[in-house]
């Protein structure tokens, strides 16, 4: 005999049976989450104080001694915040000295980038095939309507301003920043010395060099460099700038990608005669971007960020718009925080929204589990 | 079968001719004056311990290796730093290689069609016709919408040589096509090889299966060190083996 009885058989099988309660359901949650260790309930009571403590007076400040009507700032007399000047100005936190008379221009390309975005971003919407070349098209069709020509009274760009200014250079410069990124990571891992050498220094050069240094270059030496009948438009020169500043960041975001690709990927693409852009399109590129998307989301958001600094050519974005309320003297001394909190708002809703959007494309692209 | 229609009845001249071909990894003298002629529709299998350039060799015959010295001549294209000479001849000779290297962003269809479709400008209705008939070959025409992730090691190589057979090739290679397998899958593999020797295709095969290269190989090469040390049919090479090596090599493995 040995000394386990190893030798076993079942006549019937156990049926399935439902969790424990304190496992799942509220209770469980709260267990697992909130209380699973003495360190985690720790920092459970002590995030629990510190919102005690913030919370209610910014809301007391905030909402509850606010003043939400009013002409000027004279009537915003509690400690509270002052929103009375939301209404008469909020055109200009969006649309800056645009001309308002022009406004609708501003609006139908809103309302035409709808559709534009929506072809690029999500498959399997209607008559997609027409849709892409829409989504093309709409950069020209922008520039006219907000610009001029064709018929169109034309607007100078020193004209533009507020959160349209930061929505404008951050499309131009998401769009641009991420096809330029690419070909810089792919330039960079070139066989060919010329190319690979010109993508590592312009990458070096331009991440070694703080973005603010290179815009006063663009906007006061580049003009000496040149001869004088070239002129380039000032905000044309700035989303250069920071098209090309992303780029160089983006292009270290792809290569992360691009070098997380198993060799046997392009082994594979050459085998079966697929020539070097074939396979970067079809098999290489679909997979290197899929892996980067956190990075590239990451460098859109600091490039979207990064707009507010038109300010320095003297162009009023939403930033600029803010600290113009709080220096004009209907509304002096009354108005301050409550600017930023609504500029930062704005962005808070265009990142949130991108970081949204690459969470489900993840997972949307993501195949191992279909 | 289709494949055997490409080659007219007697002519079976070399496909692939190899003459004192010679490779370095920096200093590593890993091929040396390798001669190698293949008639068409011959199923070669070469063995060897591991590090004797057994994949490296027919690396070399689509040029995923570069050589240094010697020629290679496939179906009549020599292997040079011509461009266009190697898409035509990657375009005509298939690889499955050790770990599937399927395309894990693609359905198994969209894997089998990719080639046929940019390569060969097939219209995409008529690829996936043909991918589904080999898919059906190597008998899984059921999991052609599942993506390469979903399947098992046994079911991702033969997608694999069914998307290499998709380009409909004179010549396939096999890399060590069962090396990354579990065992229970091995035998699903070497059989879909079977049947493709038996429809005549021209093959060579780098593995370890003894029993896979008694049963179609027409040649089996012995390489050890970056040489070709013996070579012979599969009843001289396992009965009477000449060289030490091979025979030492012999009894490591069966």
């Amino acid at each position: 005999m040995t000394k386990y009885a190893f030798h076993r058989s079942r006549a019937e099988m156990l049926p399935e049976r439902a969790p424990p309660l304190t496992s799942t359901g509220v209770i469980g949650w709260v267990r697992t989450n909130l209380f699973s260790s003495w360190l985690s309930a720790v920092l459970t009571v002590a995030s629990i104080a510190v919102l005690a403590l913030v919370l209610p007076g910014l809301i007391e400040w905030a909402f509850i001694d606010a003043t939400l009507t009013g002409e000027l700032g004279k009537d915003c007399p509690s400690e509270g915040a002052c929103w009375a000047w939301l209404d008469q100005r909020i055109t200009q936190f969006f649309y800056g000295f645009y001309p308002v008379e022009s406004y609708w221009r501003v609006n139908v390309c809103l309302a035409l980038l709808v559709p534009a975005l929506a072809y690029m971003l999500f498959d399997k919407l209607p008559y997609a095939r027409y849709g892409r070349w829409y989504s093309l098209a709409y950069p020209v069709i922008a520039a006219i309507l907000l610009v001029g020509g064709l018929g169109l009274e034309v607007i100078r760009t020193d004209q533009f301003g507020g959160f349209m200014l930061n929505l404008i250079a951050g499309l131009v410069g998401i769009v641009l920043s991420l096809p330029i990124g690419i070909l810089l990571a792919l330039g960079r891992r070139s066989r060919m010395p010329i190319v690979r050498w010109f993508s590592v220094s312009f990458i070096e050069f331009i991440r070694g060099v703080p973005l603010i240094t290179l815009l006063f270059v663009a906007i006061i030496l580049l003009p000496l460099f040149l001869p004088p009948q070239v002129t380039l438009d000032q905000l044309i020169r700035v989303m250069i700038i920071i098209t090309l500043f992303a780029s160089a960041y983006m292009a270290e975001v792809i290569r992360g990608g691009l070098q997380a690709i198993p060799n046997g990927q392009y082994e594979a693409g050459q085998a079966m005669g697929l020539g070097y852009w074939q396979s970067m399109r079809l098999i290489i590129l679909p997979q290197a971007l899929k892996i980067s998307i956190p990075g590239i989301v990451n460098t859109f958001i600091g490039l979207f960020k990064d707009t507010t600094l038109v300010i320095i050519i003297g162009l009023f974005d939403i930033l600029g718009q803010a600290r113009l309320l709080q220096t004009n003297p209907d509304w002096l001394g009354k108005v301050d925080y409550e600017t930023f909190l609504l500029a930062a708002l704005f962005f808070f809703v265009i990142c949130f929204s991108m970081s949204r959007y690459s969470l489900n494309l993840e997972k949307r692209l993501d195949t191992t589990r279909r | 079968m289709a494949e055997a229609e490409a080659a007219p009845e007697g002519d079976l001249g070399p496909i692939i001719e190899i003459t004192g071909l010679n490779k370095w990894f920096g200093q590593f003298h890993v091929l040396r004056d390798i001669d190698l002629t293949v008639a068409r529709r011959e199923r070669i299998v070469i063995c060897g311990p591991s590090g004797s350039g057994k994949s490296t060799l027919i690396r070399c015959i689509n040029r995923l290796e570069e050589h240094q010295e010697g020629t290679v001549v496939v179906d009549g294209v020599e292997l040079t730093h011509n461009l266009k000479n190697i898409d035509a001849i990657r375009r005509e000779v298939g690889m499955v290689f050790q770990q599937f290297n399927l395309f894990p962003h693609l359905t198994v269809l969209e894997n089998c069609t990719l080639a046929p479709i940019w390569v060969r400008k097939m219209p995409k209705a008529e690829a996936q016709e043909v991918a589904m008939e080999y898919l059906e070959r190597v008998k899984i025409p059921e999991q052609a919408m599942k993506y390469p992730g979903q399947l098992s090691g046994g079911q991702q190589q033969r997608v694999a040589i069914a998307r290499s057979l998709c380009m409909k090739p004179n010549i396939m290679l096999f890399d060590e096509p069962t090396s990354a397998l579990d065992p229970e899958m091995i035998k699903e593999v070497l059989e879909v090889m079977v049947d493709l020797a038996e429809s005549g295709m021209t093959m060579l095969v780098v593995t370890h299966e003894m029993g896979f290269a008694a049963q179609v190989a027409d040649r089996i090469i012995f390489m050890d060190e970056g040489q070709i040390v013996e070579q012979n049919t599969p009843d001289e090479f396992f009965n009477n083996p000449q060289s030490d090596r091979t025979k030492l090599f012999l009894s490591q493995i069966l």
